[in-house]
């Protein structure tokens, strides 16, 4: 019986291009799938020059065919748009409105990523799928259990956003790139002679161009002809000045310092947002440490559960670095109680628990 | 492995006498077909045998046509066309909704530039009821625009009605014949058409060239300026090779058309049988009766029709789910959806377009190939 083919997750880029080809090099049976998620096209206010960087764009999916045909595999694009737009960025508008701060590549690595691309691998025949996620999956002979660590390249981790991976999705996951790191994956794709070698890097939120999240929101809810809710509302000191108003909750995220709108004295940071009051709450630096937290919806992967407190690092958002901490069950979720406190915890967010390089499990910040 | 071809609505090979047509136009009579001298007068001349050529197989005047770069060109002209020369502050225009992009895409822009469209659902049947046309019809009509057959379906659209309709009304009426020539007889005249756009590539002639029938009298505004081409009508120095290849095409297309449709039709309904026979949950869309001999529309219950088509492609066989967009993805067809398809149903939709090159061998290796993906899918349970 012939091999069975691998199916890639070809984003056009650099990385997943270089795992495309270098399990073609190595003589395994290759299909080239490309997932086209957003319509780049489709907010025309939101229309940038030189949109080519970000997800599916016409010219991510010539490069993926481009490779392909370099290295001599099937290859072909898959629509996701439906699925993209109900699973992922409607859920992100709906969390922005409510004040948090949503990670959309979560969501969609949880249901597009690792589901709906597998049942495709499933329709043409491929058992496992790859990626060019920086990540390591590995099973561990004593539990039995498909556990997930951090890739060679720290600075490329991509674990924070896997965090929601189940045991029967990492099992069927490769991810080439573990021991690479970037400058040896873009040597790589030089050496192979891949022509998406020096092709920069794709930033942010695939379907927010340039970052501006708040244009989306407003672009997005024009076209779905949404009545925009009252958005202004008070920005107020913890200890009850108001010092100004401002355009909606979903302009502020956690932690910010810029972009306030007001002068005062002393440096002013929002601490928290309230979606229903409309309001803004600022204050200084230290007002924003936090020593615990609550996690709902937690996914864990190198351990079944939690029945005692556990230590672990833990990380709430990407640009975080891990922090010492106990993880206790809390009902249904965790709390977590850190060593020192830390600063800006946004509801929304992920928190995601290592043991090292090895991720525990993650699941929402409340 | 071997590949098998059954999308044919998507693209024909060119038959040999069109190859040839066009390569002899590209190496010997290369003149340009506008220069006064003898290699220009050589052009001309093959030109001019094409142009009778396609107005045989349409029963037309060699005047009344008008060589284009393809249908998507020739819609652009006939609908841009004639409601910019029609003039006047209200202009009404009658279309479908199953038409190709190439109709609902200038119709769209002449609705930006104030243009009121009336868009005709289909039944179930996926043809337009021709009542439908004369109900809709306004004072200030100034063009209907109703696709012969449709690109997804193959149904047949009741155009000599509609042309009794148009023609009571004293409303030009254009179709997009690009489905049908070829594969069924045109008589522009009997069917009562002002304006046929038609496409070489669908009936074994080369991409890039088409042509415009329009009746004498018709009065249309051009799209493009430029020099005196084709009557004043498109500018731009004459595709040549293209046209001389889709001149032999169409003389290929007058001689076996009869022939081929026949042995094409019953490779289709025997492949159609065997799938309804030996798939669960598989039908037909659209009017199985009045169709295009070689198109047929499936619906596989609880199938991905992305997956079946790339699955299907992997075992060597080549077909299609409806209009394939610009970047090679696939988006729920609006002609099944036109007919009152679940949106799950339409996604769940396969289109196999017979030609020439088919064989009976290869009908049956294509079921076999269905049958197993099919399964396969749904023990997989991959949902639409």
């Amino acid at each position: 019986m012939p091999e069975l083919p691998i199916a890639v997750a070809m984003s056009g880029g650099v990385d997943s291009s270089t795992v495309a080809a270098l399990l073609a090099r190595q003589g395994r049976s290759v299909i080239g799938l490309t997932m086209q998620l957003w319509n780049q096209r489709r907010l025309p206010a939101l229309a940038v020059e030189g949109s080519s960087g970000r997800c599916c764009s016409l010219d991510d999916v010539y490069d993926a065919r481009r490779v392909a045909e370099q290295i001599g595999i099937p290859y072909y694009v898959l629509n996701f748009e439906r699925e993209f737009e109900e699973r992922v960025v409607k859920p992100f508008v709906d969390e922005y409105l409510a004040g948090r701060t949503p990670i959309p590549c979560t969501l969609c690595n949880n249901f597009i990523k690792f589901a709906r691309f597998l049942e495709m691998a499933d329709a043409v025949g491929a058992h496992q799928i790859a990626t060019g996620h920086y990540a390591r999956v590995r099973r561990d002979a004593d539990s039995g259990r498909w556990q997930l660590l951090r890739g060679a390249d720290a600075s490329k981790d991509q674990t924070y956003f896997l965090f929601g991976l189940t045991q029967a999705q990492l099992a069927r996951t490769l991810f080439p790139l573990a021991d690479l790191t970037k400058t040896e994956v873009r040597a790589l794709a030089r050496e192979m002679g891949l022509s998406v070698a020096e092709k920069s890097d794709s930033q942010e939120i695939c379907f927010v161009p340039n970052g501006d999240y708040a244009a989306f929101l407003s672009a997005y809810l024009e076209e779905n002809r949404t009545p925009a809710a009252p958005a202004a509302g008070e920005i107020v000191t913890t200890d009850g000045r108001r010092l100004g108003e401002h355009q909606g909750v979903h302009h502020f995220t956690v932690g910010q310092r810029r972009g306030l709108g007001i002068a005062a004295g002393e440096p002013l940071y929002v601490i928290s947002t309230d979606a229903r009051s409309r309001r803004v709450l600022v204050g200084g630096n230290d007002e924003l440490l936090r020593e615990r937290l609550r996690v709902r919806e937690v996914n864990w992967i190198a351990i079944e559960g939690l029945a005692a407190p556990v230590r672990a690092e833990v990380k709430i958002r990407n640009k975080h670095a891990a922090a010492p901490a106990t993880l206790h069950p809390a009902g249904e979720g965790v709390e977590v109680v850190f060593d020192n406190p830390q600063r800006a915890v946004t509801p929304g967010q992920a928190a995601v628990f290592y043991h090292g390089d090895l991720v525990l499990g993650g699941g929402w910040i409340e | 492995m071997q590949h098998f071809y059954f999308d044919h609505n998507a693209t024909t090979p060119a038959a040999p006498q069109a190859l040839d047509a066009v390569v002899s136009c590209l190496g010997q009579e290369y003149g340009n077909a506008s220069s006064i001298h003898y290699f220009g007068q050589a052009a001309k001349r093959k030109m001019e045998v094409a142009r009778r050529q396609m107005a045989a197989l349409l029963h037309a005047a060699p005047a009344e046509i008008v060589f284009t770069s393809g249908g998507t060109e020739a819609d652009n002209m006939a609908v841009l066309g004639v409601v910019r020369r029609a003039g006047g502050a209200d202009r009404h225009v009658i279309t479908s909704a199953i038409e190709h992009p190439a109709v609902l895409g200038p119709c769209a822009q002449l609705d930006r530039e104030g243009v009121a469209i009336t868009r005709l659902p289909v039944g179930a049947d996926g043809a337009v009821d021709p009542e439908d046309v004369r109900r809709a019809l306004r004072p200030e009509t100034v063009l209907i625009s109703i696709m012969h057959a449709n690109n997804e379906t193959g149904v047949v659209q009741p155009l000599a009605e509609i042309g009794r309709i148009a023609r009571e009304a004293g409303v030009p009426l254009h179709s997009d014949g690009v489905q049908a020539v070829g594969k069924i007889p045109v008589n522009v005249e009997a069917l009562g058409v002002d304006l046929y756009s038609l496409s070489g590539h669908k009936f074994y002639a080369p991409k890039g060239v088409g042509a415009l029938y329009v009746t004498k009298g018709t009065r249309l505004d051009p799209i493009a300026f430029g020099g005196h081409h084709e009557r004043d009508r498109r500018p731009g120095t004459e595709n040549v090779p293209g046209i001389a290849g889709l001149g032999a095409a169409a003389e290929v297309a007058s001689e076996c058309l009869e022939g081929e449709s026949t042995r094409v039709a019953a490779l289709r309904d025997r492949l159609e049988q065997a799938v309804l026979d030996c798939i669960p949950g598989a039908g037909v869309n659209g009017n199985w009766r009045n169709r295009t001999p070689n198109t047929t529309n499936l619906y596989f219950d609880g199938i991905d029709g992305e997956a079946l088509v790339i699955a299907l492609d992997l075992r060597g066989f080549a077909t299609s789910t409806g209009s394939a967009c610009s970047s090679g993805a696939v988006t729920p067809s609006h002609v099944l959806t036109a007919m009152g398809l679940s949106a799950e149903r339409a996604r769940a939709s396969l289109r196999i377009s017979l030609g020439r090159g088919n064989t009976i061998e290869q009908a049956d290796a294509l079921v076999e190939a269905l049958a197993a993906s099919v399964a396969h899918l749904r023990r997989i349970s991959v949902h639409a």
